[in-house]
């Protein structure tokens, strides 16, 4: 093939952007089509000096908007290409039409969100805003705490994403600045390693093979759009977990390094727990350790993969759990935050519900201290104490003026 | 007595942050300076600015403002001018902003020539997000999206708004800030779409990875490939393909968009005669 191969170190010190750009090179993306947009830039921007220094071969297009990128991420995927782009909040939000468009056409695209607030307040930081936004757009959203995690989800995503049975684009979101901004030591593959793991592009349906024509995003109507629509859906709700198990075991075995759908910690004997996604699970994991000393028996969990939503693993995950705190860093803008209403109906029809309660945070990039979460975790405890929710069922972390909280 | 620009900022917002050397704040004081000129009471203005550099242009200045959306400023300003034809709207956009993420907006609002006052800051680059090809960096400069040099052809902006059927179309630099203030004048007292393609520096973003180290170098390079209308049109035309005219180079008096709509309000309103081709000179 005609490119170099990049020496690494075992350990290399990467932000999350260039853990996921590096990803897309020893994946050898065949064709990034991007347009810039803080705080994700680097990671297609990373792409283009691989390719320019000869280190991957592939076509990165500088298009015009997100919604041409993401466009053109559909064209070069439908040709029969391995495709991958990143983007951002107003950018994610302008390529919403087009997500839609590849999770239909089945185009196995994946997409590097680094999570950022939406406008307006014009905002450049980290929430969940953007990630909250694709949740209903077909695609497979995969969540990233660290720059390790950025690194490798990307070849995960490739896996699942491309695999005949699935055949669903992929995103792997991260936090705007607090990880793809934040340097840390990532263990990395060699590219012989890493590619080993992707594997070849193995394409479907595709154009470029002229002996079998076909036709993508055809008009379908009251006759058969449903069928479209519930078969897509049926291929989220029953082939992208084993299929993401065992991405997740392969990558284990390779690796050492272990994910799990539902990550839980100190969760074995926990009565009260948090539930959260991107950087607050590392935070709130040395909270509940620092619960514990204190003799609350405090555990955590991550959403790793927040579409198709584990609602069978998390039963599990929360199995004896008193009281859950569900921490969504998106403006619910009129309803209880995503994550409480999936929890809530996750646990509705089980024999052991939980006291669950949910918290908005973070919004625009405001930190999540440890002393809040301290808060947090006893505020869970006196609802234990007192067998029922003490509080109102939302409340608002770290906002200034009044204290809110509603229902 | 020096100008109070002062009265015209949204002070608590200073210093800028915009980096030294850069040509926005040239273009923002030569903007406030043409207000006074027209006698714009502020309470009358909308500035309307997109992302990027020049879209902090709403945060400085202390009038009617929006931040919009990158690309829609045009769209924005529609609006504001439909609801509103009596405000002064200013639109002030960056190359990306007005020529590829917006440009679909760009034709249309030269087209419809609504009243308004198109500002394009064009620095040849996406500088906020740090050096990535836009539609006006010229052919072979080294970006970071186009490290082997930009093969991208070169957008002419005002030929685009001309093509369009802007009614007032000038390009200026940031170079003489007397003459941009002078040709921003002629735009905003012009009714109809004023389109000003303003060049600016971004020696940081474009110029350090183009041998243009300094603020300086680029903009001798802008004077460079500048030259007065009058003085360009004397040269040939292999001499003309690498340099930019400036000064107004189209003004034609034509139809504005909000009086037309006026007539229509006014036909369905108080029983005017209903508008048909023959109210206008060009009919296909």
């Amino acid at each position: 093939m005609a490119f170099d191969k990049m020496e690494l170190g075992d350990i290399e010190v990467w932000d999350g952007n260039f853990a996921a750009a590096q990803a897309l090179r020893q994946s050898q993306v065949d064709v990034v089509a991007a347009y810039p947009i803080t705080p994700s830039t680097p990671i297609v921007e990373g792409y283009a000096k691989f390719l320019a220094d000869g280190y991957v071969e592939g076509e990165f297009v500088m298009v015009e908007s997100e919604h041409a990128a993401m466009s053109g991420c559909i064209g070069a995927s439908a040709a029969g290409g391995r495709v991958a782009t990143a983007t951002s909040s107003q950018g994610f939000a302008l390529m919403v039409e087009t997500l839609y468009q590849a999770s239909g056409m089945r185009l196995p695209i994946v997409l590097n969100v680094v999570n950022r607030a939406l406008a307006a307040p014009l905002n450049v930081n980290g929430d969940h805003s953007d990630m909250y936004l694709g949740r209903d757009s077909g695609w497979i959203q995969f969540d990233a705490y660290s720059p390790q995690e950025a690194y490798d989800l990307n070849f995960i995503a490739f896996r699942v994403s491309e695999d005949h049975d699935v055949r669903l684009p992929a995103m792997v979101h991260q936090d705007g600045f607090m990880t793809s901004h934040t340097a840390q030591g990532v263990k990395t593959m060699s590219d012989d390693t890493a590619y080993g793991f992707v594997g070849d592009f193995k394409p479907m349906n595709d154009m470029l093979d002229f002996e079998h024509p076909v036709t993508h995003g055809v008009q379908t109507e009251e006759d058969w759009h449903f069928e479209h629509k519930a078969r897509q859906h049926n291929d989220l709700m029953t082939k992208v977990f084993p299929k993401v198990q065992a991405a997740f075991d392969d990558f284990e075995k390779l690796t050492g390094r272990k994910y799990n759908i539902v990550e839980s910690y100190d969760m074995d004997d926990a009565d009260v727990t948090v539930l959260c996604m991107g950087t607050s699970v590392e935070t709130a994991r040395e909270v509940a350790k620092e619960m514990r000393a204190k003799g609350i028996k405090a555990g955590v969990i991550g959403i790793r993969v927040f579409r198709p939503f584990p609602f069978e693993q998390l039963k599990a995950a929360l199995k004896g759990v008193k009281a859950i705190a569900t921490l969504d860093r998106s403006s619910p803008n009129g309803t209880p935050g995503a994550l409480f209403n999936e929890i809530a109906g996750a646990l509705y029809n089980t024999d052991d519900r939980a006291l669950l309660s949910g918290y908005i945070y973070g919004l625009g990039g405001r930190d999540l201290t440890k002393a809040q979460l301290v808060d947090l975790y006893t505020e869970l405890q006196a609802n234990v104490d007192a067998g029922k929710v003490t509080t109102q069922l939302q409340q608002f972390i770290g906002v200034r003026g009044p204290k809110l909280a509603f229902l | 007595m020096a100008f109070n620009y002062d009265a015209y900022l949204r002070v608590e917002k200073m210093p800028t942050l915009w980096c030294w050397g850069c040509g926005d704040g040239v273009i923002l004081k030569a903007t406030i300076r043409a207000i006074k000129k027209m006698g714009w009471d502020m309470d009358e203005v909308c500035v309307i600015s997109g992302i990027g550099c020049s879209g902090r242009f709403s945060s400085y200045i202390d009038c009617n403002t929006i931040h919009t959306t990158h690309g829609r400023t045009i769209a924005y300003a529609t609006g504001v001018k439909l609801a509103n034809p009596h405000a002064k709207v200013i639109v002030v956009a960056g190359d990306g902003d007005g020529l590829a993420i917006g440009g679909n907006h760009t034709i249309h609002g030269c087209r419809r020539n609504i009243d308004m006052n198109f500002i394009l800051i064009n620095n040849f680059i996406y500088g906020l997000t740090n050096s990535q090809t836009s539609p006006t960096t010229p052919q072979g400069m080294w970006t970071v999206s186009q490290k082997a040099g930009n093969i991208d052809p070169t957008f002419d902006a005002c030929k685009l708004a001309i093509g369009a059927g802007a009614s007032f179309v000038a390009r200026e630099s940031m170079l003489d800030p007397k003459k941009l203030e002078k040709v921003l004048v002629k735009g905003f007292q012009h009714k109809g779409f004023s389109f000003m393609d303003i060049l600016s520096n971004c020696h940081i973003n474009l110029g350090r990875k183009n041998k243009m180290v300094s603020a300086m170098d680029n903009l001798k390079w802008i004077d460079g490939i500048t030259l007065p209308l009058k003085k360009w049109e004397a040269l040939s035309e292999e001499e003309q393909l690498n340099i930019f005219p400036t000064g107004v180079l189209r003004q034609v008096e034509q139809d504005e968009y909000t009086e037309m709509y006026a007539k229509i309000i006014a036909s369905h309103r108080d029983g005017a005669p209903k508008i048909t081709q023959d109210d206008f000179k060009k009919k296909i």
